[in-house]
């Protein structure tokens, strides 16, 4: 049994097999094993051989129907190179002589081959290396039980480990069967994480070398409460677990016990709770967990994990689905939020040096204009189905908004010409989420109906602090006095014109923030559905004038680690279940 | 791997041959050797200069990298040695080697 140590991202228990994937080269760990496993490595050793060798068989036989001559000569050299008795032996030699797993005598056996292959002088013979290294993926992926692109198609559950989750790669999960994740990257904003807590599986991050210490199909316990993972835990320690999780499930029907009441504070004051969502079909679970409606639509999951870009028809049915599925209750649409670490099918094959700060979100729809107008013109005529609103990210500046705007009306023009109904008066947004919209947002108040807050881009670009990149990640805080101060700034001048505002990020869904959000003024919060419930309930045992005391106490402080101590204690005393 | 120790019944039939061929032992022409070495029930070793290995492995015939010109040690042990040393002898010494598959192929 071993016991890692991470940050607890989404919460949850799971138990569960793993699944190991990596998106790039297999990082294979030496684990010894028992003199009494050998004979049990060895057969694994056997049996990818042979289901390599199967694997390869078909394709060389679909090549040579299809006529795929030469590509049919390399599956046919492979399909040599694994026969090989002399490679196979030194496999099973090393399993037998140092007590090692299957996986990495493998790879220790074939990155030697291929090593002395590429010393040699003939290009010919040194660029068979890569060959080698191929039959050596091909083999630990029959090994650790990871055929990516059956990763949609799980028919098992399992808990995912991986070194890093891409959101590409988490959007194609299979939300049945993944019932827990696990990555040595990453942090309490990465996209993996958000995307787990929006679908409910708990999930633990930044475990450094959890992929060096399990392998697939290990027993794990993931404690997406405390930030655990339990590689191979005893009798024992599962049964506590199993305890754990009933606690955990009660604690959760508690909550969702009032789902039914209002998120109120003790004083009256009316607070709307909504949901951020991906899929249309998260729209229910917002709904039955009591979310008001969708504060955000995360539109760019439509693009990832396909091969072609979304039609008209796609975004529409989408949204389409999504309004019907909310009835009347409020649908924010954001447009398209690409580029840095997310790439529609026009990834660049250039990578930018510096992709937060470079093409993405609206700046990137701004330059594909066709691309933009496509989704634009599928909101539209889903605004006729109920009150949906647009929202545009990223904004920077009036120029942005300006020509975003422009770009709106074109393709109402567009509409009316072809006589397709839409909602002429559809309410138009923008994200807050940039230092420079945040100090300019009463001229841009006075161009759109609404603010959303983004807390997790708006505290990155303030603080300068990539809050994916562990090593600097712990500088990440929304109770750093500058986030706190130009979010009040923003929230001002909301006030002062008049316009609705709501708070998006992260913040919005941890407890310890929610008193300071309603102190400085905010009275709409977007947050992902498994996490409404414990809101409301932090809403429903304050006062309005406890939130406005504390909030002048802590505009008053000035270091991150005073006020975020401050804001702890304060809503631990409110909720302890929630810490 | 290659342990054969010569005895009185059981002597080592021993050859050293050069590759004539313009083009070295590549893919092709090493898995036609390790083909015809196959065939022959006796131990095959073959080394071009330092330590010797399975001459029935295809993966330690390409990894000797033999290129052109390479003087290559093959030395058999047991039923039909001396057959086969003669068969892979011929085959090494052919003037070419049976192409490569276009480069492209990869």
């Amino acid at each position: 049994m071993e016991i890692k140590k991470g940050i607890a991202v989404s919460p949850g228990v799971s138990i569960g097999k793993c699944l190991i994937i990596d998106s790039e080269d297999y990082r294979i760990p030496r684990r010894q094993i028992e003199p009494s496993q050998r004979m049990v490595e060895i057969q694994r050793a056997r049996n990818a051989f042979g289901d390599a060798i199967d694997e390869l068989s078909g394709l060389e036989q679909a090549q040579t129907q299809t006529g795929g001559g030469r590509i049919k000569d390399i599956f046919a050299v492979h399909l040599r190179l694994l026969r090989d008795r002399s490679l196979r032996r030194q496999v099973t030699d090393l399993i037998h002589g140092e007590s090692v797993t299957a996986e990495y005598a493998v790879a220790s056996v074939l990155r030697r081959f291929a090593a002395r292959f590429a010393e040699a002088k003939d290009t010919y013979i040194s660029e068979r290396a890569a060959d080698i290294y191929d039959i050596e993926r091909r083999l630990l992926r029959h090994l650790l039980g990871d055929k990516r692109e059956d990763l949609g198609r799980l028919r098992e559950e399992v808990i995912v480990v991986a070194r890093e989750l891409s959101p590409t790669q988490t959007a194609g999960f299979n939300k049945a069967f993944v019932k827990g994740i696990a990555s040595d990257a990453g942090g309490r904003t990465s996209h993996a994480a958000i995307v787990a807590r929006s679908l409910g599986i708990p999930a633990v991050v930044a475990l450094e070398d959890l992929t060096e210490i399990v392998r697939g199909g290990d027993a794990v316990i993931v404690d997406g409460n405390r930030g655990l993972v339990i590689v191979d835990p005893d009798a024992e320690t599962v049964e506590q677990y199993e305890a754990y999780s009933r606690e955990f499930i009660a604690l959760e029907h508690k909550l969702d016990a009032i789902r039914e009441k209002p998120a109120e504070t003790r004083d009256g004051a009316r607070i709307t709770l909504l949901g951020n969502i991906e899929f249309p079909d998260e729209a229910e679970i917002v709904l039955a967990k009591g979310g008001e409606g969708i504060g955000l639509y995360r539109t760019e999951f439509l693009y990832l994990n396909r091969p072609t870009e979304p039609s008209e028809e796609e975004h529409y049915s989408a949204y389409a689905q999504t309004v019907h599925i909310c009835h009347d209750r409020p649908v924010v649409i954001r447009t398209v939020d690409l580029g840095a670490d997310k790439y529609t099918q026009r990834k660049r094959f250039a990578p930018e040096p510096n992709p937060f700060l470079g093409l993405r979100s609206i700046r990137f729809c701004l330059q594909n204009l066709a691309m933009f107008k496509t989704q634009l013109r599928a909101i539209l005529r889903a605004s006729v189905l109920g009150p949906v609103k647009v929202m545009f990210p990223l904004i920077s500046g009036i120029q942005e908004l300006m020509q975003a705007k422009m770009i709106l009306h074109d393709v109402m023009e567009d509409l009316d010409e072809e006589g397709i109904a839409y909602n002429r008066d559809m309410e138009v947004g923008i994200m807050v989420e940039t230092p420079s919209a945040a100090l300019t947002a009463s001229t841009l108040a006075r161009d759109c109906d609404f603010f959303s807050i983004g807390t997790n881009d708006l505290t990155q670009y303030t603080l300068a602090v990539d809050r994916g990149n562990e090593l600097v990640s712990t500088l990440y805080s929304p109770a750093d006095p500058a986030v706190l101060r130009l979010v009040r700034t923003v929230i001002q001048d909301a006030y002062k014109a008049q316009i609705d505002l709501c708070v998006c990020g992260e913040m919005a869904s941890e407890p310890e923030y929610i008193m300071v959000l309603l102190g400085l003024g905010v009275r709409t919060l977007s947050l992902s559905a498994p996490l409404i419930p414990e809101v409301k309930q932090i809403i429903r045992c304050v006062t309005l004038e406890d939130c406005n005391l504390l909030t002048r106490k802590v505009l008053g402080m000035n270091s991150e680690r005073q006020i975020s101590n401050y804001l702890r204690n304060a809503a631990r005393k409110v909720l302890p279940e929630a810490f | 791997m290659w342990a054969g120790e010569a005895t009185l019944d059981n002597p080592v039939c021993q050859i050293t041959v050069q590759i004539k061929s313009k083009n070295g032992l590549h893919m092709r022409p090493a898995m036609q050797f390790v083909d015809l070495a196959n065939q022959y029930n006796c131990e095959i070793a073959i080394g071009n200069g330092s330590e010797l290995g399975d001459a029935k492995s295809i993966m330690h015939v390409i990894g000797l990298a033999a290129g052109p010109g390479t003087t290559l040690e093959i030395h058999a042990q047991g039923p039909g040695a001396e057959e086969a040393v003669g068969a892979l002898r011929t085959f090494i010494e052919r003037e070419t080697f049976d192409p490569e598959p276009p480069k492209d192929a990869k």
